[in-house]
């Protein structure tokens, strides 16, 4: 059996891909595309009448494949159906290192999953707080109560719109300029910051406008977001690249992260650097941008 | 276990096998056939007899259509469609025990 290394609750996620977890095809080598995460879906993209049998191949994927250092999050159905309590015994049992909840509404309903994972991690004989939770939100009600649910469990690493549900119950459709969302894509992003969480936006379903995907994911960018849900491999390699920091952009932080240890142990508080104030309010900024880096492969030296 | 009654888990897509069970009285029938028979035959066969002695089940005929499934998907194809001949498929299922 392969054992997964603990799941870290913080840690890059630039590029999220979602697979159907009944088709064997999709995930005995989903590892080989590079993203920094896969989702297996146990929800929409499984037949009603075939959500057993995704389960069993789920088991025998997470158990058997070895996805290295790809983080493996599973989708479960939602808290209003008959699935979502197996679901979560078979994510558990398997090892997965995160369950993403659909349709969260409530910070009754991340504790109502919470809880599920608790007793099944007992029932399995694994480390209690190992298995990570991400909420999906997709009504209204999950962007209006965003920062209870982003703070209601020390599982909870994320929060994802999706936009095929929000948009419907919005009565809106998508807009080239994110107009449609804006504002959900804005307040999900302040209430995750404000819970200390990562933020993740929708996936982009016409796969034949790379031009329109492009557009979309810079302004995930500019907005602050961690990263994007995908859906297909093609779209992983652009958002690796929007999201790397620019070589002046590490520079600068390297300057910035060194010239911050050397003045503090100084005594000194305030500075500058290439002729820009630095204080310590720039430093975790700074110090993210070389982390980033490093992942990207731009940087390789030992500040972070 | 017991196979009950008729069953099927899987696909004829490529990477998957579709397993179908049926109760019997003669031990275990297996009928296997797979696009790689020549050189994986002996394998898949030696998979479905494990999975199924795992599962406790001692006869029954049990019917294999494979189109390259890995290991692991075997196991997941048999497993299912046991459990489902048994009306036990949805929940309850004894992850890391019979099923590994």
């Amino acid at each position: 059996m392969i054992k997964r290394p603990t799941p870290e609750r913080f840690r890059l996620r630039r590029t999220m891909m979602f697979m159907n977890a009944q088709k064997p095809g999709l995930i005995k080598d989903a590892y080989i595309y590079g993203c920094d995460s896969i989702m297996l879906d146990l929800e929409d993209a499984v037949a009603e009448n075939q959500k057993d049998a995704a389960r069993f191949s789920l088991y025998h994927a997470l158990t058997t494949i070895d996805y290295g250092s790809t983080e493996v999050i599973v989708r479960i159905n939602g808290l209003d159906t008959p699935h979502w309590q197996e679901d979560i015994r078979v994510c558990v049992a398997g090892g997965a290192d995160g369950i993403r909840i659909a349709k969260c509404e409530s910070a009754q309903d991340v504790k109502t999953v919470e809880a599920a994972v608790l007793a099944a991690e007992k029932e399995f004989g694994v480390e209690e707080g190992r298995t990570l939770l991400m909420a999906a939100l997709e009504s209204p009600k999950g962007i209006l109560n965003a920062y209870e649910i982003c703070a209601a469990s020390d599982r909870m690493f994320g929060v994802a719109i999706s936009g095929g549900d929000f948009r419907k119950c919005m009565q809106t459709k998508f807009q080239r300029d994110g107009v449609d969302m804006l504002v959900a894509r804005g307040q999900m992003l302040i209430a995750a910051r404000a819970a200390g969480i990562q933020c993740f936006d929708t996936v982009f379903t016409d796969l034949d406008d790379m031009e329109g995907f492009e557009a979309e994911v810079r302004q995930n960018k500019a907005m602050g977001f961690d990263g994007k849900s995908l859906i297909n491999p093609k779209q992983i390699r652009l958002v690796h690249e929007i999201f790397a920091p620019t070589e002046k952009e590490v520079l600068q932080a390297e300057a910035m992260v060194r010239a911050f240890r050397e003045a503090a142990a100084a005594g000194i508080g305030v500075f500058t650097v290439n002729g820009k104030m630095v204080d310590v309010a720039f430093i975790p900024g700074a110090e993210r941008t070389l982390k980033l880096a490093k992942a990207c492969g731009m940087y390789e030296g030992d500040l972070v | 276990m017991q196979i009950e009654k008729n069953a099927v888990a899987g696909t004829l897509e490529s990477s998957d096998a579709m397993v179908t069970v049926e109760p019997g009285a003669n031990g275990i029938e297996l009928e296997i056939s797979s696009s790689v028979m020549n050189q994986y035959g002996r394998q898949i066969r030696a998979t479905v007899l494990e999975t199924l002695s795992r599962l406790g089940v001692s006869e029954g005929k049990v019917t294999v259509v494979d189109k390259g499934a890995l290991d692991c998907t075997l196991k997941a194809r048999v497993e299912c469609a046991v459990f489902r001949s048994c009306d036990k498929s949805a929940a309850g299922i004894p992850w890391g025990g019979a099923i590994k």
